[in-house]
Order: structure tokens, then C-alpha cells, then sequence
């Protein structure tokens, strides 16, 4: 199935749009993602139709969707150059904490939602000034919060969660609006489809541009007028706010456990690698950044479909997301022209 | 350079053709191998276990604590930390001390059910404290790192001022030399929880074991499903004995039934990632029934059939409060196997009375009971009040700092 998808790149059909389409999709460089997401989401279809219809497909989105978020916040910070590792431990915290404060109670659920969004903007305000303005690298700074919450979290609670959640508290995350075709129409759509329009109209101000020149070029950045401290640590608020808002998505859709959160912080980097963002700044867009992390979702549910031994995902997913990132890679590193005219990457194809 | 782009894109679709052949084969080829064995209900997971079998399913074992569940414990009825099934009683008079300094290195408290036992535990203390028969306390956590808890105990040893030392291992291969160490100490060690490979210690104190949970959920589906029912196995995570001995009993038991068991997942205990997979498995096909190695995240499990509109599955869980209530709520038909937490007040009871010179089974097999629709309600009246994360059996409702102690941890 992987091998006919590409197929199109090889025909001497260059004139025409669909192959055209297809091999810009295809000839590696940012599109691979695309690319990728296609392929899997097809294999997925072909396994299991009913993959494809409306109920399975919002499913799908709901459990997608604090991914999908985590990447946005993560994309902030990587294109700034840094990284936030935070992120995983304080969504943790934050379904912890809300638990522990709702303890069940409907009605504090807004003042605590409130609160959550103050302590993730704390936590981004922390990781960020620490970073620019004491001169601590972003990995550090970032593990060392990572471990901090993980431990205050654990002083806190005693070791495991206390409390639950309300009602209304899961609503984002679990509920959603009865319709027909779909089945329900998730809460977690509309707040991810609202995200995403933030998120590009971020990147679309002068912020954004200013936020990917300092990715580029820090130093050149600075001398033409841009704060980089004040840029990055907006980075770092903006991501912590983003993993305080998956955080409520994720208490949402499942609920307390102890090891909520766990490793979500590595799963949203390579999301936002395998979106063709480079590490170190400057390159890459916030949408191929959510195709990463619904690529890597898709392929877990791919997994999922071939029933695959869960002992052996983590090593196929590893050489997936290496071949994905070198593919585009490849591309990147050759000249400009090459990778602009589709007709290349048609030879390279037939000659190999 | 062109080359090596191809190379990758043949690489990355090699990557995806393996894991479809891995995958596919063995649903294509074991039922014809497997069918004079087992039949083909053991499925596409059955043929990729052998090994596993060998080293986690021990056949002796096994029948032992399934026999064990029918045996009449010995003890007071009331106490279930103080019975013990099929004791053999030893002598410790020599191990008589001049002091009462009680000393426990922990594996952790990295999970609700640990958390629940540790309370019940600093509780039993405080009683035995305050009639003065344990002096001082002292505690370490080794926050599940093997290497953590070798130093705690060798902390304790060269301390020297331990008149016992209570160990709950993290792993059984690793922590065994430190046990021998403790032994060889002089002072009595109590072992609990997990095992070691070693019969230094006084006492090893447990409930009857893993097999039995396992068997317990297993058996409950194959009678309340009908033959040919599809049943999704959840675990936490391989390589763990406990669980692993959780889920040899229960192949055990589908691979002589009817059932067909759609897969076996590991979540890491996380309810996004109990969610998901459920839900994905429900995308797929029918799931009729549920056999988890522990209850964490029970309750996202069921939901994802609500979410999904699918009926109740039957269910296996724990005797965590989350998952009883919601059983209680809904209905449906379910049954939460139990690792006795109680189990935690009995190594400090154990110690006061080694050195009371009171004998004490060498292998002390606690009870363990499932709990089943016929005593849910009575345990969730008993526990109206206890937090979600808490668990039914955890036997500490006649100590004095119930039920604060467990209400605000």
C-alpha cells in the first residue's frame, strides 16, 4: 500500500496538477508530513472502512486533540529555539490539582479552571525569565520544572491523586453536542479548531514573525530592535497555557490517574519534529506542527488496527519518525531550486 | 544523495510492510498450529507468549494459590490481616531484642493502592506506638528505584540500632542479596508484598498471589459470557512478576475456553491511554467483556463503551472505589478481584510479636477475596466516605484515626 501511494511522482505526468500535487507532497522537504499522514490515514481506511465513518473519525479528534494542543505550545517554543520539557509534568499537576481542588464539587469548577490557567501561566513565566534572564539553558531550565512538579505534585498528593473531578469539569473533554451523522459532535473539537485559529493568527502577526526570527538568528534578531527574552518567554507562557488546556482535555476525556501526563512531553517534541519543525528555531509552520501530532496519533491507531504486539510499536514507531524526519531532511538540505520543481524529485525516483 | 532519499523512503516503507507481516502472520498461522492445542481462541497474542509462559508461569504455583482461594483461612474472622491460610508456624525466641526501634524501606508510594496500605500502616504504628510496643519508627522510600532501596536497607543495617527491619521489595531478583544482608544483620526481617528469592526472613507476608487475581477476572467472564464472546485483555506494563503472574493465570483459564480474546495491550495504568485503546478496539468490533491486571483506569475503560454507545461490556476491576461506584451506578455485570491492602498493617503486628516471642507463620498467606455483586453494596456503605482512589479491603476501619486519615492524604 506504501508503494503504490508514491507511485503518482514517478509517472511522466509532470503537467498535470494531481501529479503535480503529489509530488510536491510527496518529494520530501516540510510537505513529508502531509505526505505521511495521508498514507497512514489511507492504510487505516483500507484495514478498517468503518475507521471512515463520521462517529469513529470524532473519536478519533477527541482523543487527538490535547496532542494537537501540546504540538501548538511546543511549535512556540522550538521555533523560538528552545524547548519546553515541562509540559508533560504540568499537565500531571494540573489534573491533579484539579481533582484535588474539585474534589467533585460542580460548583468550583470555573474559580478552579481559572486558577489552573494562572498556575500554567506561572510556569511558563518561570521557565521562560529563567531561561532569558538568567542565562539557564531551556533544557535545563524546563527538566529541572519537569521534575520539580512531578516531586512537589507527589509531596502534595501524598503520592497518587486524591479527589475527582466534577461533571462539568469532563464536559471539554469527554462531552459534546448530540448530533446526527457524527453521533457528537466533541466539545473538543470546537476548542481545538478554535486553538488552531489562535495559533495561525499568532503566527501570522509580528509576533510570530519576530518569534521565528529569533529562532533564526537571535543575535540579528536583537540588533534590529527585537526583545528576545520578552519574545521567548511569551514562547514558554504560551506553551504552559497550552498544556494547562490539553490538561483540561485530558482530565476531561479520562479522568484522574496517577500517570497522566507521563512522557507527553518527548510525544509532543516528535510531533513537532516529525512536522518538519527544526529544533534549534527558525524553521517550520504551527500546521505542519498539528499534522505531526495527528500523524503520530494516526499512527497509533494504525498500530492499533493491525494489532500489532504492543511490545514491538515503540520500535517501528522509532524508525517511522527517523525515516520521516531524514526524508524531509534530505530535501532540505539541497538547494532551493531543486526542491521547488517537482520534476527533480521525479528523476531521483526513477534513476534510484 | 538521490540515493540515500530513496533509500529512506524504501526504508521507512520496509518499516511498515514488517510491521504488517509481524502482525499479520500470526493471526493467518496460528489457528491451523494451534487448533489440536488450544483451538484458535487463544488467538494471534497466544502464539507470541510461550516464553513469556516459561518464565512468569510456574504450573506448581499456580495450582497451589487457586486451591488455596477454597481453604478455610486460620484466625479471627474479623481480623482477615491476622488469618492466615495453611500456616507453618516458626519459633522466635531467638530472635528476642533489647529494643523497639521498628524500620521499613519501601519500594514506594507511586500508586493509589500503596498509598491506601502506607496510611493503614503509619496508623497501626501510631496504636502500637502509643501502648509502647514499637519505640521509634523510621522510614525510608526508595520512589521504585532498586538501586534507591539496596542503600536504604544498608542504611538500616549499619545503623544498627533496628530491632527489626520490615522490607516491601520493588523487585524480586535485584533486592534479593540486600534481604540476605538484613538477615545476615542478625536482627528479624519481614518481607512483604513481592517476594524475594530467599527464605532468610522470618516471615514473608502476602495474599495469596497473582494467579489467583488473574484467575479470579477470568473465570467470572467465562461464566458470564457466552462461548465464542470477544474479550480485550488490558495490562499496565511486561516484565512485572506480580502482574505478569495476574495474566498467566488468565490465559490459562480463556485458553481453556470459549472466549476469543481480541488482544492484549499494555497502558501504563494511564485512562487517556486505557481510553483510546478501548475505543479503538470498539471501532474494530465488538468487545464483550474486560479483563484488566489492575483496576487503575477501570473506569475509563467503561466509558469508552458509553462514549461510544456500546453496551456494557462484563467487567473485571478492583476493589478501587472509583470502579465499585461506578459498577454500583450502572449496573453492570462485573466483579473486582482483590490484592488484600489490608496486607499492610500485618508486617507491623508481625514484628511485635517476634519479639514478643509469638510464633508466626513462616509463609504468611493472607487472604484474598474477590469482591462480587453480593458484597459490593455492604463495602461502598462501609466506605461512603473514603476518596475515589481508595480502596474497599484496606481493613483499617477499627483504628483510631479512621476515617480522617485515609479522607485527607
Amino acid at each position: 500500500m506504501t508503494v503504490t501511494s508514491p507511485r503518482p511522482t514517478r509517472r511522466p505526468s509532470a503537467g498535470s496538477r494531481a501529479a503535480d500535487l503529489a509530488g510536491r507532497l510527496f518529494g520530501g522537504g516540510s510537505a513529508t508530513v502531509f505526505a505521511l499522514l495521508l498514507v497512514v490515514f489511507a492504510w487505516i481506511f483500507i484495514i478498517n472502512p468503518s475507521f471512515a465513518e463520521p462517529p469513529s473519525l470524532m473519536a478519533f479528534i477527541k482523543q487527538a486533540a490535547p496532542l494537537v494542543i501540546l504540538a501548538i505550545g511546543q511549535y512556540f517554543v522550538i521555533v523560538s529555539g528552545e524547548f519546553d520539557l515541562s509540559v508533560g509534568s504540568l499537565v500531571g499537576a494540573q489534573v491533579v490539582i484539579a481533582a484535588a481542588l474539585l474534589d467533585g464539587e460542580e460548583s468550583r469548577t470555573v474559580p478552579v479552571i481559572l486558577l489552573m490557567l494562572g498556575f500554567g501561566i506561572l510556569v511558563g513565566l518561570v521557565n521562560g525569565l529563567v531561561t532569558t534572564l538568567l542565562k539557564v539553558q531551556s533544557f535545563i531550565t524546563t527538566l529541572g520544572m519537569m521534575l520539580v512538579l512531578y516531586g512537589a505534585i507527589r509531596l502534595w498528593t501524598g503520592g497518587a491523586p486524591t479527589g475527582a473531578l466534577s461533571e462539568a469539569f469532563r464536559q471539554p473533554g469527554r462531552g459534546g453536542i448530540d448530533m446526527a451523522v457524527v453521533r457528537q459532535l466533541p466539545y473538543a473539537l470546537l476548542i481545538l479548531i478554535g486553538l488552531v485559529i489562535v495559533a495561525m493568527a499568532i503566527m501570522r502577526s509580528s509576533y510570530g514573525r519576530t518569534l521565528i526570527a529569533t529562532g533564526d538568528n537571535e543575535r540579528a534578531a536583537g540588533f534590529s530592535g527585537v526583545r528576545v527574552w520578552r519574545v521567548r518567554t511569551l514562547a514558554f507562557v504560551l506553551s504552559s497555557v497550552m498544556a494547562t488546556l490539553a490538561g483540561i482535555l485530558i482530565g476531561g476525556y479520562a479522568g484522574v490517574t496517577a500517570q497522566v501526563g507521563q512522557g507527553l512531553e518527548f510525544t509532543a517534541i516528535t510531533a513537532v519534529v516529525l512536522g518538519g519543525v527544526v529544533l534549534g528555531g527558525g524553521r517550520g509552520t504551527v500546521v505542519a506542527a498539528m499534522a505531526g501530532a495527528l500523524t503520530l496519533e494516526a499512527l497509533f491507531t494504525l498500530f492499533n488496527q493491525l494489532s500489532m504486539p504492543s511490545t514491538i510499536r515503540p520500535a517501528v514507531q522509532g524508525v517511522i519518525i527517523i525515516a520521516a524526519v531524514a526524508y524531509a531532511a534530505r530535501e532540505r538540505a539541497r538547494p532551493r531550486q531543486h526542491a521547488e520543481t517537482p520534476a527533480e524529485s521525479q528523476q531521483s525516483s526513477e534513476k534510484s | 544523495m538521490r540515493r540515500s532519499r530513496a533509500l529512506l523512503a524504501a526504508s521507512a516503507a520496509a518499516a511498515l510492510m514488517l510491521a504488517a507481516c509481524t502482525t499479520d502472520e500470526p493471526a493467518d498461522t496460528a489457528a491451523p498450529e494451534e487448533t489440536a492445542a488450544a483451538g484458535d481462541e487463544a488467538g494471534a497474542e497466544g502464539e507470541e507468549e510461550p516464553e513469556a509462559e516459561g518464565e512468569f508461569f510456574v504450573q506448581a504455583d499456580y495450582d497451589r494459590q487457586l486451591a488455596q482461594r477454597d481453604v478455610e483461612p486460620e484466625g479471627p474472622a474479623d481480623q482477615p490481616w491476622l488469618q492466615a491460610i495453611e500456616p507453618e508456624y516458626v519459633d522466635t525466641a531467638q530472635y528476642a531484642q533489647d529494643g523497639n526501634t521498628l524500620c521499613f524501606s519501601n519500594a514506594s508510594v507511586s500508586n493509589p493502592w500503596r498509598v491506601t496500605g502506607w496510611i493503614t500502616m503509619q496508623q497501626q504504628v501510631e496504636v502500637l506506638r502509643a501502648a509502647g510496643e514499637i519505640g521509634e519508627f523510621r522510614y525510608s522510600d526508595a520512589a521504585d528505584d532498586d538501586n534507591q532501596q539496596i542503600t536504604d536497607i544498608q542504611a538500616f543495617i549499619d545503623a544498627g540500632d533496628c530491632n527489626a527491619i520490615i522490607i516491601s521489595p520493588s523487585t524480586t531478583a535485584t533486592l534479593t542479596p540486600a534481604v540476605e544482608a538484613a538477615c545476615a544483620s542478625g536482627v528479624p526481617v519481614i518481607v512483604f508484598d513481592r517476594g524475594v528469592n530467599t527464605d532468610c526472613m522470618v516471615t514473608f507476608i502476602h495474599p495469596i498471589g497473582g494467579y489467583a487475581y488473574g484467575a479470579d477476572g477470568a473465570e467470572f467472564l467465562v461464566e458470564n459470557l457466552e462461548p465464542g464472546s470477544t474479550v480485550l485483555a488490558l495490562r499496565i506494563l511486561p516484565g512485572v512478576d506480580v502482574l505478569e503472574n495476574r495474566w498467566a493465570a488468565a490465559q490459562e483459564i480463556f485458553a481453556d475456553s470459549e472466549l476469543e480474546i481480541l488482544g492484549d495491550e499494555f497502558t501504563g495504568g494511564d485512562g487517556a491511554e486505557i481510553k483510546n485503546i478501548v475505543t479503538q478496539y470498539l471501532q474494530r468490533g465488538e468487545v464483550d467483556g474486560i479483563w484488566m491486571d489492575a483496576g487503575d483506569g477501570a473506569v475509563a475503560a467503561v466509558e469508552a463503551f458509553e462514549d461510544t454507545g456500546n453496551d456494557y461490556p462484563v467487567m473485571v476491576g478492583e476493589d478501587e472505589l472509583s470502579f465499585m461506584r461506578k459498577w454500583q451506578e450502572t449496573g453492570m455485570t462485573a466483579i473486582a478481584p482483590v490484592y488484600s491492602n489490608f496486607q499492610w498493617r500485618t508486617p507491623i503486628l508481625a514484628a511485635t510479636m517476634i519479639w514478643n516471642g509469638e510464633q508466626v507463620p513462616q509463609e504468611w498467606v493472607l487472604p484474598q477475596e474477590p469482591i462480587t455483586e453480593s458484597d459490593r453494596d455492604e463495602f461502598l456503605d462501609r466506605n461512603a466516605d473514603m476518596p475515589s482512589l481508595h480502596y474497599a479491603k484496606f481493613g483499617g476501619e477499627d483504628l483510631p484515626g479512621y476515617p480522617t486519615a485515609w479522607q485527607d492524604r
